[in-house]
């Protein structure tokens, strides 16, 4: 019987985990330069943490991988993790709440079922959450953390769309809509059904002419929001508030020149959002995004702090960048030669090998089945003096060499520049 | 071209018949307590039948074993709810042995909506014999925290005091027992035609169907052919008083019943009204502070894990597959019975050329398709084919009548017997044995310090009278 791969699981090939630590490099730069350090949490959560109102929507629910693990016999169920930010969130209840401010990163696997088993069922993200503290400026930082990565990445042309889950709720809420409709609708607009607003029938006359203006608000500026708000703020308080926090983000953004559009019916995510949420497309598709949760982690059970944070799909980044900005600077490499049946010159091999990769070089012994194609450098070894012989494939040229050191001196005379592979 | 059904035993057996009787399907053997499993029909000659248990209809069709099934909705969607994307076509709803599946919770536990269960804290507990649908029931009603137990039956005996909820089917207007009181209704659900995906896309049926659909016009749905889905107990029922020291203790249900009884008696232990004639599960016995349910003995391990009940008569056989599953729980072995002797064997048919299961590990290697393990130990099945390395394997739940199952649906069965004639009958051979069972009285290493002195009188008194057997 062939050998299987799960269904709706990938394999990363070396081409493929060369692009995937291109990104994680430079991620992981951009977060320990912004003053973030990096955790990373348990594969395996209980469900229990994922259950609750406020934190996945009942579709999302619907697809993780839950199970009784060993220990089970209680009922309690476990499950691959299905998402990030809850985990991190429970690892900071768990021991990091004393220390006021968190700023987290991590680079992790995600598990969601996916019916076709044609697209992947496990999701890589790099995300940032930033623990502790409320406000625009935190927002703006993650905003603008996330489109450093991209830009450093070549991906330049990367759309961000705005929307406000506070601003959503406190609409609902004028609505005269019960809490059971309001949550159902909430979660539908998470999950990805843009017209689910729109077909709602509000009571009332202000509610309808705000919710169309709500609607409307595609592809608007901060202008058209303080507009809204002078508008509104009158006869429907309840949307004063997240109001004035959208336009105080975007106003920074603003000054900061980040290029942004509005649109309330494109808010996919999850439903412990509270505030902003924000995402990059690169055309129809979603490459992150993230938003502000400010009810989680007093409902997880902790203090009552205030978070926001993002991530960006590795998986879908992958497809994005160029080659050229993924394969490395040309190789140096050396192959080196030795033959089995010559245990000194084996030896003498290893030893020398040794002492290039301390060099900076990539050196690779011959295991008897290389061809010398992508070597820069062979060098034979013997028993025998002259000991090394080093060919150096891009002039056709051999030299004949006494000492490991007279190689090494060789190579930088020849060579120039070393490997930065190693 | 063969088409095969599969057709339900129980309680869907005589509207079933009814019906394909009407449609002159003429089969033969398909009738209530009939000991055939393979149907042929006079009318149409491709066709081959298979009665299954209810709940394995499903799954049958759904892995491709059967084109077609007959089986209420219920256990489609059981399995749908949990396997969306399994290759199931519901057909035709045949609109007989009509139900309902209610969340109920017990009338004296004082809730009477989900909003107020909602409000109190705590784990909900949640028992049934649909775990799947009770699962997503918790999800949609956004339960925060919740356990399933999944049970084999009697699920309306378990609140208040072993669940807070119950997943019950129910005629519509029939009376719940043990004061149940309905909080929402899950599932309205009749007998319903499936098809395997793959087959309704490709096979021609048209002339079968036509006559089935023709006679549901005429056919009219017996009465009393099969017996209603919650059997009534009459009288009201009187809980009495629990207290954090009452003792719990679980008897089997089925045919363990009688010796079970007869030992209690020798011990000096008089249950009044067990076995009983009337449904009654909740019978009572002359011990103070000790109170007793009867359940499936296969619910047992996991209900005394949990301390819903502090002691349990069941079978090793499911201590085993339990303790297979969860290697943690707390349950022991306290006692041996030393009854109800039976072994537990690996299976095959006899036309297949293995001596031991050596030849079988063999004969996995060399197949393209994965061996199938059928049982009703689901994970003494799977510890057995995982310990003697059986490659590719698939472990397929079964819900009684395994032996049914070979050849054509299984490759091996894990499965018990006492004397080994039904396993000749079927044309099969044991393989192995692979541990012997008896009857065993089973507690928590966990015990609750306040029911020690109860529970060690019940442990002893059955003791001293097993020794002196």
């Amino acid at each position: 019987m062939r050998v299987q791969r799960c269904k709706g699981m990938r394999d990363l090939s070396p081409e493929e985990m060369k692009k995937f630590r291109l990104i994680e490099g430079a991620f992981r730069d951009s977060c320990l330069k912004w003053g973030y350090e990096e955790v990373k949490t348990p594969t395996l959560e209980y469900l229990h943490l994922f259950t609750s109102t406020g934190t996945l929507t009942p579709a999302m629910l619907g697809r993780v991988y839950s199970f009784l693990d060993w220990d089970g016999w209680s009922g309690e169920r476990v499950v691959l993790r299905p998402d990030n930010t809850i985990p991190i969130a429970r690892l900071y209840i768990d021991s990091m709440e004393e220390q006021k401010l968190a700023k987290l990163f991590y680079v992790s696997n995600a598990f969601i079922f996916e019916e076709t088993g044609q697209k992947t069922r496990e999701n890589w993200q790099c995300g940032a959450e930033l623990m502790g503290v409320n406000g625009a400026l935190a927002d703006v930082e993650l905003v603008m953390l996330a489109q450093e990565v991209l830009s450093k990445l070549g991906i330049s042309k990367a759309e961000l769309k705005l929307s406000h889950a506070g601003l959503i709720r406190a609409m609902l809420l004028e609505l005269g809509l019960s809490p059971k409709e309001r949550d159902e609708i909430f979660d539908r607009i998470l999950d990805g059904d843009s017209k689910a607003l729109s077909r709602v029938k509000p009571k009332g006359k202000e509610p309808k002419m705000a919710l169309d203006s709500l609607l409307k608000l595609k592809g608007k500026s901060s202008g058209f929001l303080k507009n809204l708000r002078l508008q509104l703020s009158y006869n429907l308080p309840g949307l004063e508030k997240p109001l004035d926090d959208f336009i105080n983000i975007v106003n920074l953004l603003e000054v900061l020149g980040c290029s942004y559009q509005i649109d309330i019916t494109s808010s996919r995510g999850f439903e412990y959002y509270t505030g902003i949420i924000f995402q990059f497309f690169m055309g129809e598709e979603k490459i992150g995004g993230g938003g502000r949760y400010d009810l989680l982690i007093p409902l997880m059970g902790g203090k009552n702090i205030p978070a926001s944070g993002f991530a960006l799909y590795l998986d879908r980044l992958m497809n994005l960048i160029k080659p050229e900005s993924s394969s490395q600077a040309k190789g140096q490499k050396i192959l080196v030669r030795t033959k089995l049946d010559k245990p000194k010159a084996v030896k003498e091999g290893f030893s020398i090998a040794s002492r290039l990769r301390q060099g900076g070089y990539v050196a690779q012994i011959n295991l008897g089945v290389e061809g010398v194609a992508g070597f820069r450098w062979t060098l034979d070894v013997k028993e025998k003096a002259p000991q090394f012989i080093l060919t150096d494939h891009k002039s056709g040229r051999s030299f004949k060499v006494q000492a490991w050191d007279k190689v090494l001196a060789l190579l930088g005379e020849q060579g120039g520049d070393k490997d930065s592979t190693a | 071209m063969e088409i095969k059904i599969a057709l339900p035993k129980g309680r869907l057996l005589g509207k079933t018949a009814a019906l394909l009787d009407e449609a002159g399907w003429g089969l033969r053997g398909y009738y209530k307590d009939t000991r055939l499993y393979r149907l042929t029909s006079r009318r149409f000659s491709g066709l081959f039948l298979k009665v299954f248990q209810e709940k394995d209809v499903p799954i049958q069709v759904a892995v491709g074993n059967y084109d077609f099934g007959i089986c209420g909705l219920d256990w489609v969607e059981e399995l749908l709810v949990k396997y969306s994307s399994s290759a199931l076509v519901k057909v035709k709803n045949l609109g007989y042995g009509a139900g309902v599946l209610y969340m109920v919770a017990s009338r004296s536990a004082g809730v009477s909506t989900i909003e107020e269960l909602k409000a109190k804290s705590g784990i909900i507990r949640i028992a049934s014999e649909y775990p799947n649908l009770a699962e997503s029931f918790a999800s949609r009603y956004r339960l925060r925290q919740f356990s399933i137990f999944p049970l084999w039956g009697a699920t309306e005996v378990y609140p208040p005091e072993s669940a807070d909820l119950a997943l019950v089917p129910a005629g519509r207007g029939e009376n719940f027992n043990y004061a149940l009181a309905p909080l929402t209704e899950v599932l309205s659900f009749s007998a319903h035609l499936i098809a395997n995906k793959s087959s309704w896309e490709s096979k021609d049926v048209g002339d079968i169907l036509a006559t089935l659909y023709d006679s549901l016009d005429t056919y009219k749905e017996p009465a009393n052919a099969d017996k209603a889905l919650m059997t009534e107990m009459t009288g009201g029922y009187d809980y009495g008083e629990v207290t954090g020291d009452t003792v719990w203790l679980a008897l089997p249900d089925g045919h363990q019943q009688l010796p079970t009884a007869e030992l209690l008696k020798k011990a000096g232990i008089e249950i009044d009204d067990y076995p009983s004639a009337i449904g009654n599960r909740r019978p009572t016995a002359k011990l103070a502070g000790v109170k007793i349910k009867v359940i499936r003995p296969q619910d047992m391990p996991l209900q005394v894990a949990n301390g819903n009940f502090d002691l349990a008569i069941t079978g090793r056989d499911w201590l085993m597959d339990h303790l297979y599953q969860f290697p943690s729980s707390p349950v022991r072995e306290l006692l041996d019975l030393k009854m109800g002797r039976v072994k537990i064997v690996a299976v095959v048919s006899r036309d297949l050329p293995l001596g031991d299961i050596n030849d079988l590990r063999r004969l996995a290697a060399e197949r393209s398709v994965p061996l199938r393990v059928a049982s009703e130990y689901v994970n003494i099945a799977d510890k057995y084919a995982r310990d003697n390395h059986l490659g590719m394997y698939r472990v397929i739940p079964t819900w009684g009548a395994s032996e049914a199952f070979l050849p054509e649906d299984a490759d091996l069965l894990i499965e018990n017997t006492q004397t080994g004639r039904t396993i000749v009958k079927h044309n099969l051979k044991i393989l192995a044995t692979l541990f012997q069972s008896t009857a065993c009285l089973i507690g928590s290493s966990l015990p609750s310090p306040n029911k020690a002195k109860r529970v060690n009188f019940i442990i002893e008194t059955l003791r001293q009278t097993v020794e002196a057997i």
